[in-house]
């Protein structure tokens, strides 16, 4: 890249609790992409290539992890830009408020241990024909430290079999499982392939210093993908119907309906 | 409102509240931990009040996914 070129453009999300959005942020730059730091008060998205939504304990974990957060008036911004394609990559808080907010499937429940897991976990890659992957091969393993208490994917069968028959696994843990997710799920994208939930923490491990650089593939692979991209506008994003105006309507901060959600819960 | 897991949904924190109750004596089989939500509603019809609730479990209090919910309606004392 000649020192003229403009750097890729990456958002990364703050919310009141975030604690790994400065993480997200260094990274990224040690990776070649100028990250734009956003507040969760926005109502819009900077002109970027991708947004993260970074690791921590956005609302205090109230409720769920992550079932408030998809009321903070930048996630209309993030709903819009994901639903023009624009890519959105989740790490651990930020995948379990892409499941609450329904634009990935499942959701993240209490580690079986019930214990807080904090360690290396070795991943495997489905597949490298993805804009988070590009930089791995199929079957390669990752090391990639998690870091939660809620990490365990939870779908059920008839939401699992999609999963899998579509190719929506992206990351799988290898050997002993942290959390107990079904089939071992550490990360899934949504239908379109744009949008990736990922318990563990590409941001941890971009130096070899530090134990491990795989994450690097990740968030290497992302910062590639937007590079070869053009922006989501950030004006088009004004017209898309999900705005901040809409979004204001208490019926706007209702998620999609979830995949595999099957009727009323009453009584299931 | 009683928002739970649903049955058959793996409860970690349920199994280990019943493996404590067990260590202290009490014949206890299975144990299921859940959560309740007291609101206080503005006064008026009954049934629009339940549709309401019933809205509220859907789209915040419970998880269609993994947990199931029950309502309860009662005047206020």
């Amino acid at each position: 890249m000649s020192a003229a070129e403009p750097r890729p453009r990456l958002a990364v999300v703050t919310f009141p609790g975030s604690n790994d959005d400065r993480d997200a942020a260094h990274a990224l730059g040690l990776l070649g992409a100028e990250a734009i730091p956003v507040w969760h008060a926005d109502p819009e998205l900077p002109e970027v290539g991708a947004v993260v939504l970074p690791g921590g304990f956005s609302y205090g974990d109230y409720l769920r992890p992550g079932a408030l957060a998809r009321f903070a008036p930048i996630m209309a911004a993030v709903r819009s830009f994901a639903a023009a394609g624009g890519l959105v990559l989740g790490i651990c808080n930020g995948f379990q408020i892409l499941c609450e907010a329904g634009l990935l499937p499942g959701v993240l429940r209490p580690n079986r241990s019930l214990r807080f897991v904090c360690r290396d976990a070795a991943l495997t890659v489905e597949r490298s024909d993805t804009a988070f992957t590009s930089r791995c091969t199929p079957g390669q393993r990752l090391t990639i430290p998690v870091k939660h208490a809620e990490g365990c994917f939870f779908a059920n069968d008839e939401l699992l079999a999609a999963l899998e028959r579509h190719g929506r696994v992206l990351l799988r843990y290898s050997g002993e499982s942290p959390n107990g997710s079904v089939a071992d799920i550490a990360g899934v994208l949504n239908r379109e392939g744009n949008v990736l939930g990922l318990m563990p923490h590409p941001e941890h491990a971009v130096d070899p210093l530090g134990g491990s650089a795989d994450g690097a593939l990740i968030l290497g692979s992302l910062v590639d993908a937007v590079r070869e991209r053009a922006p989501v506008r950030a004006g088009a994003l004004r017209r898309a119907p999900t705005g901040i105006g809409a979004a204001r309507r208490a019926g706007d901060a209702r998620p999609a309906p979830r995949e595999g959600a099957r009727g009323p819960a009453t009584g299931a | 409102m009683l928002v739970r897991p649903k049955p058959g949904i793996l409860d970690p924190q349920g199994e280990a509240v019943g493996s404590s109750l067990r260590q202290l004596g009490f014949a206890v089989d299975a144990a299921r931990v859940g959560r309740v939500v007291d609101l206080e509603l503005r006064d008026g019809d009954r049934a629009e009040a339940r549709t309401e609730l019933e809205r509220m479990c859907e789209q915040l209090l419970a998880n269609p996914l993994i947990e199931s919910y029950e309502i309860e309606l009662a005047e206020r004392a």
